[in-house]
């Protein structure tokens, strides 16, 4: 769902059934490699950045007509001022935190959801295993986008910021449901898998103590991923007006700026700096989460 | 044997993937609190101020359930819609430009929709898996690092922030198209073409590149991979040259997960094709639905969503269907 990009389950690595176990693992040298870091680094300064600035901000930034319009770029207003009064930097700083909540947030419940169905329908198989799967196939293969802009379209006005992110966790499991049914299916037939059986564990055992490590790592790629479709599918939303714009987000600037047409009056860094945020942000998570796949994922074989 | 086993599987997918994107289309609005018909009768009401008397009202409602296939239970509605869109392609008239039927308008929509999507989406893919191979084929080399670095760059990038940088830097900074695309209302003709291409561009460009850093990076791991195969060593040995290896023993292979790929992505290309036309103002359905959403015109929305279920799921059947003809394991299995 890169609204969207909606490919966002499928890591940088490629398909991963293709990956050869045997040399992927040769390839590892320093404990954590150069894109998890560069990665990691980004998302620190973003996650403590938008957290721990908003305690020293002076006033409410969603708030219009705080200020003089249109200030240029000053030593009190680090980004100036748009056409609402409001200060750019802090509404940019609000908008990040906002964003990067729902994103986890989303990303805790769409994680615990497909790691539960593609487990699952993995592990039971049949007619269960077939159902999950159309149904999968089906959410994969329909245009999440329109089907947005309906409940955007009936909610609007009286839509609660959560409301969306509820929307977002419906549409949001299938890629990643789809990818660790995979998993199961490459893990049932392993020997160890088989051992376990056999010595009698139960199934909930073997999935906990069996398979949970090797699926483990491929949820913290999972969920970094989900995070980076949700602030995207919010954003996207919200640019074309349809998610709740006065809360302040990576998309709603976007939405404002776009709206009083920054680009004509020349308030280029009220459009400049949320592009230039997400962006940044976008790439940081991006890179931790394929540098912590290559890392920590292929190594055990089965991502 | 097995192709028509495999014909039959991928039509039987198509199908249900039908049915659920229909039925989702049809509950959704329904469960949600609000009702469009409330929504007409209050903007005709405010219109007319006071004087409409309650029975004009529960006439006018009627009319307008009727009108829009909400008369009756939720079952016999269900029934009588799929019943509409699947054997008349009939969405009902459009509120907004009644009586036009919306079918109409869609169909309208429809080509420059295609136009853009096939255009894009096939330079994009054949331009993206290119640089792919070439940055997989020959990846201990620097320039090849270079490569994959602009596909890291692409691929988190979502279309609206690709859709705005284009616009800032091929508009507003180097002043190439035009900030605000004009399209000639009559559809392309002969003389109008260069002014069709030209307005087009700026969206062709945003989605070409939203393509590239899927296919860059997805190609150039396939393409590593595949080179390391026994085949191609085998050809090495026998002296066959750099680029037929390249193009002949790990292109023809590498190439099939991509169609794959393809085939399944559909739905987000798609996506990301509506929200460039939304904010390019490209005449597609796109802009259809962004209009219809904001004018509260539900049966355009609905019509347009509906077609856009169809026209993907049926693209991915396509893609699945001459997918044989790349891969020979499927033809003589």
């Amino acid at each position: 769902m890169k609204i969207m990009k909606l490919r966002p389950q499928m890591s940088g690595t490629g398909t991963p059934e293709e990956a050869p176990v045997a040399k992927r693992v040769k390839s590892k040298g320093s404990p954590l490699n150069f894109r998890l870091k560069l990665g990691i680094v980004i998302l620190a300064i973003f996650v403590l950045g938008s957290f721990i600035l908003p305690f020293f901000c002076p006033k409410d930034p969603a708030e219009q007509a705080s200020y003089l319009k249109n200030l240029p770029v000053t030593d009190k207003h680090w980004l100036g001022t748009n056409s609402l009064g409001q200060d750019t930097f802090w509404f940019l700083v609000f908008a990040i935190r906002n964003s990067l909540q729902l994103g986890i947030l989303v990303a805790l419940f769409v994680t615990v959801i497909q790691t539960l169905l593609g487990l699952s329908a993995g592990f039971i198989g049949g007619w269960y295993e077939r159902i999950v799967m159309v149904i999968i196939d089906s959410f994969i293969t329909i245009p999440l986008l329109p089907i947005l802009i309906i409940l955007g379209a009936l909610v609007r006005g009286n839509t609660t910021f959560l409301t969306v992110g509820a929307i977002i966790v419906v549409f949001g499991w299938a890629w990643g449901a789809r990818t660790i049914r995979s998993m199961a299916l490459s893990l049932r037939e392993r020997e160890f898998v088989n051992m376990a059986r056999f010595s009698g564990a139960s199934t909930f055992d073997v999935l906990l103590r069996e398979i949970f490590p090797y699926v483990s790592s491929y949820m913290v790629v999972g969920f970094i991923n989900t995070i980076l479709f949700a602030i995207n599918t919010e954003a996207t939303l919200a640019v074309i007006g349809l998610s709740k714009v006065e809360t302040p987000t990576l998309g709603s600037i976007i939405f404002w700026a776009l709206n009083y047409n920054a680009l004509f009056t020349g308030q280029l860094l009220w459009l400049i700096a949320p592009i230039v945020s997400s962006v940044l942000l976008f790439l940081g998570l991006f890179l931790a989460s394929t540098g912590f796949n290559e890392r920590f994922a292929t190594r055990r074989g089965v991502a | 044997m097995s192709i028509f086993q495999y014909f039959a599987k991928r039509i039987g997918l198509y199908l249900v993937v039908l049915f659920i994107g229909l039925t989702i289309t049809f509950f959704l609005p329904r469960l949600m609190p609000t009702n469009p018909i409330d929504g007409y009768i209050s903007q005709i009401e405010s219109r007319a101020g006071q004087s409409l008397r309650p029975e004009a009202i529960a006439a006018l409602r009627s009319n307008l359930e009727e009108l829009y296939g909400l008369k009756g239970d939720i079952f016999t509605q269900y029934v009588n819609y799929l019943n509409r869109v699947i054997l008349h392609f009939d969405f009902g008239p459009s509120f907004t430009n009644y009586p036009e039927p919306v079918s109409d308008m869609i169909f309208r929509a429809l080509p420059w929709t295609l136009g853009l999507l096939l255009v894009s989406t096939i330079v994009s893919w054949i331009i993206g898996n290119l640089i792919g191979l070439v940055a997989g084929y020959f990846h201990n080399k620097r320039s090849a690092t270079v490569l994959e670095v602009v596909g890291i760059l692409l691929y988190p990038i979502p279309y609206y922030i690709l859709a705005l940088t284009v616009i800032l830097v091929l508009a507003y900074f180097l002043p190439v198209f035009p900030l605000s695309p004009t399209f000639p209302a009559e559809g392309l003709t002969f003389g109008n073409a260069g002014t069709i291409l030209f307005n087009s561009a700026l969206p062709a460009i945003t989605l070409v590149l939203a393509g590239f850093g899927w296919n860059i990076l997805s190609m150039k791991s396939l393409a590593y991979t595949t080179k390391e195969e026994p085949y191609v060593t085998y050809a090495r040995l026998k002296g066959t040259s750099n680029w037929k290896r390249m193009t002949r023993y790990v292109f023809r292979n590498a190439m099939l997960p991509q169609v794959t790929a393809l085939a399944l992505s559909l739905g987000t290309i798609f996506n990301g094709a509506l929200l460039t036309e939304m904010l390019f103002s490209y005449p597609g359905v796109g802009l259809l639905m962004r209009t219809a959403a904001s004018s509260g015109d539900y049966n355009l929305l609905y019509g347009s969503i509906t077609m856009s279920i169809i026209a993907v799921a049926t693209a991915g059947l396509i893609i699945d269907l001459i997918y044989p003809l790349f891969d020979p394991r499927i033809r003589n299995r």
